[in-house]
């Protein structure tokens, strides 16, 4: 199967302060893994835009992105119908199938999409993830019902403590005695930095760079890690918590 | 439609002029997943240096109008790695010969890898990439200037038996002199243009997209600059030329190879569409059928 799919957009919607949540329509066969990546490709630009998937159905992909520059902009302005072109089922994604009992999933801000996927893989094994939802405040926040409707143990953190608890994710985790056996999450690579430091159990974090081809050819993502040179778009965007150097 | 898409660059011949260009193709080990990469004339692989090299810090990559920015400084496995491990391995989905691109940052070490590298019965030509504007203290200062450039030919040229060809920068005020002096220093070809050295600024931070702050811009934009120096190189010298720089339909092609061209290396646009050079190759026909062209080699430098 080609890796370049034509999807049609069945919906786009504001979801928070500068988020669109899009689902689109079209071939997901070739998609493995939850915190799998698309790179689309968008009119007058001559890279394509990586966004991870948050949830991958048998014909369509939810996305959830933030405006952040020109290229998301224009996506936040298409209408249903409209067609993407899109590479797919690009990165490792996160393995679920590590043996866990108690996963803790921690996202910050658009970092939170591509666990809700992991924490449905989790609820389909009938192990009850623990997520942690952080944001900066009340009006960036979104999806905590989405995760709650799974059947997840959700917090929600803001940094300047409009809701939910006050502070970092990591002061979540502390402050809340949250257990924990494996952690998997994404976010700002601050955060990623301060969950390896805070975290005392592997994990799985994922990565974001700019990227050029998103598919491993152009080495324009490259990071040292402890088991080699790798590319964030191919042998990532998830690395271990074993192999991570910051 | 029956074309003749074949040409012949320095004895070895291709199926096609259609030829990835080194950095945007890695081994061709990605793209081997999307289609049979064996249509190709052949491909250029990862620019190599004597050493290891991770390359510069990222960010490495920024968009610019169409076109793009790299500062991926010549993150390689090093030479003895390519030929322990990466040619044998591409021997085993690439039947056709392959061109090694070599760089490095003294003319000793140009030399040693090129010495290594013509055993390799794989490789079909050498190309010499003297015009990498991302490393410092080396690439692209030896393709700025005539002497130096030639230097290298000469020296390189002295423990080769195959085809070398040598890539110049754009970044030069008269690259005609340049190719004219590698001609005579015993170039066997000219590959051009590598990347226009360029820089974006992020408005937020006040500072460079790039960590490395400057880096090599490529892409639809660069490809009339490229074409005019393909047409200037390639009145001036004898030898043949290897035209790139922004090369992306079939339409190009054709229009780099009336410039003088007499194969074309694709860059970029394998990088937004892995499967260009495919397409490439599969509207080539068409596009010559369009234009009364039976065979494609005998458009090359037919522009006056």
């Amino acid at each position: 199967m080609e890796i370049r799919q034509i999807f049609t957009i069945s919906e786009n919607e504001n979801i928070a302060k500068n988020v669109y949540k899009m689902v689109l329509l079209g071939n997901t066969t070739a998609f493995t893994r939850a915190g799998q990546f698309v790179n689309i490709s968008l009119q007058g630009k001559y890279l394509r835009r990586p966004i991870s998937v948050c949830h991958k159905d048998k014909d369509s992909l939810t996305l959830i992105y933030k405006v952040v520059g020109e290229g998301t902009e224009q996506m936040s302005k298409m209408q249903n119908g409209d067609k993407l072109d899109l590479l797919v089922a690009l990165g490792n994604g996160f393995d679920t199938d590590i043996d866990c009992q108690k996963p803790l999933l921690i996202g910050g801000g658009v970092g939170v999409p591509p666990l809700y996927d992991v924490a449905l893989n989790f609820i389909n094994k009938g192990i009850t993830p623990t997520v942690i939802l952080g944001f900066n405040n009340k009006e960036e926040i979104f999806y905590e019902n989405e995760f709650k409707e799974l059947g997840a143990n959700v917090y929600v953190s803001t940094v300047n403590g409009e809701y939910g608890v006050k502070g970092f994710v990591t002061d979540c985790i502390k402050n809340e005695n949250i257990e924990y056996d494996y952690y998997f999450t994404c976010g700002p690579e601050p955060m990623l930095k301060a969950i390896h430091s805070a975290c005392n159990t592997k994990g799985q974090l994922s990565f974001e760079e700019r990227m050029g081809c998103g598919f491993g050819a152009c080495m324009g993502c490259s990071c040292k890690t402890k088991y080699g040179n790798k590319r964030i778009c191919k042998d990532g965007p998830i690395l271990t918590s074993e192999e991570v150097i910051w | 439609m029956n074309k003749d898409l074949s040409v012949n660059l320095s004895g070895l011949h291709l199926d096609n002029p259609i030829i990835p260009a080194s950095g945007t193709f890695g081994f061709g080990k990605e793209f081997k997943d999307y289609y049979d990469i064996n249509i190709l004339g052949s491909f250029s692989f990862k620019g190599t240096t004597a050493e290891e090299r991770f390359g510069n810090p990222t960010p490495r990559i920024a968009e610019c109008s169409s076109g793009m920015l790299n500062s991926v400084g010549l993150q390689n496995n090093g030479i003895d790695y390519v030929i322990e491990k990466q040619l044998p391995e591409l021997k085993t989905y690439f039947n056709k010969k392959v061109i090694a691109n070599i760089s490095g940052f003294s003319k000793e070490e140009y030399v040693k890898c090129c010495q290594m590298i013509d055993k390799e019965e794989q490789v079909g030509i050498i190309e010499v990439n003297v015009s990498c504007p991302n490393v410092h203290n080396g690439g692209m200062a030896f393709g700025t200037s005539a002497e130096s450039a030639a230097e290298v030919t000469r020296a390189v040229k002295a423990v080769t038996t195959k085809p070398v060809y040598i890539k110049l920068s754009p970044n030069v005020t008269d690259i005609v002199s340049i190719a004219k002096a590698c001609e005579d220093a015993g170039a066997d070809g000219i590959s051009l243009i590598n990347t226009l050295l360029g820089m974006r600024i992020d408005l937020n931070k006040r500072k460079p997209i790039l960590a490395n702050k400057m880096g090599g811009f490529s892409g639809p934009a660069i490809f009339p600059i490229a074409v005019r120096m393909v047409y200037q190189v390639s009145k001036a010298v004898k030898i043949p030329v290897m035209g790139m720089g922004g090369v992306t339909t079939a339409r190009d092609v054709i229009e780099m190879m009336m410039a003088g061209a007499t194969a074309v290396q694709v860059g970029a646009a394998n990088l937004v569409n892995p499967y260009a050079c495919k397409e490439i190759i599969d509207k080539l026909p068409l596009e010559m059928e369009k234009l009364g062209i039976e065979k494609l080699s005998d458009i090359i430098g037919i522009c006056e």
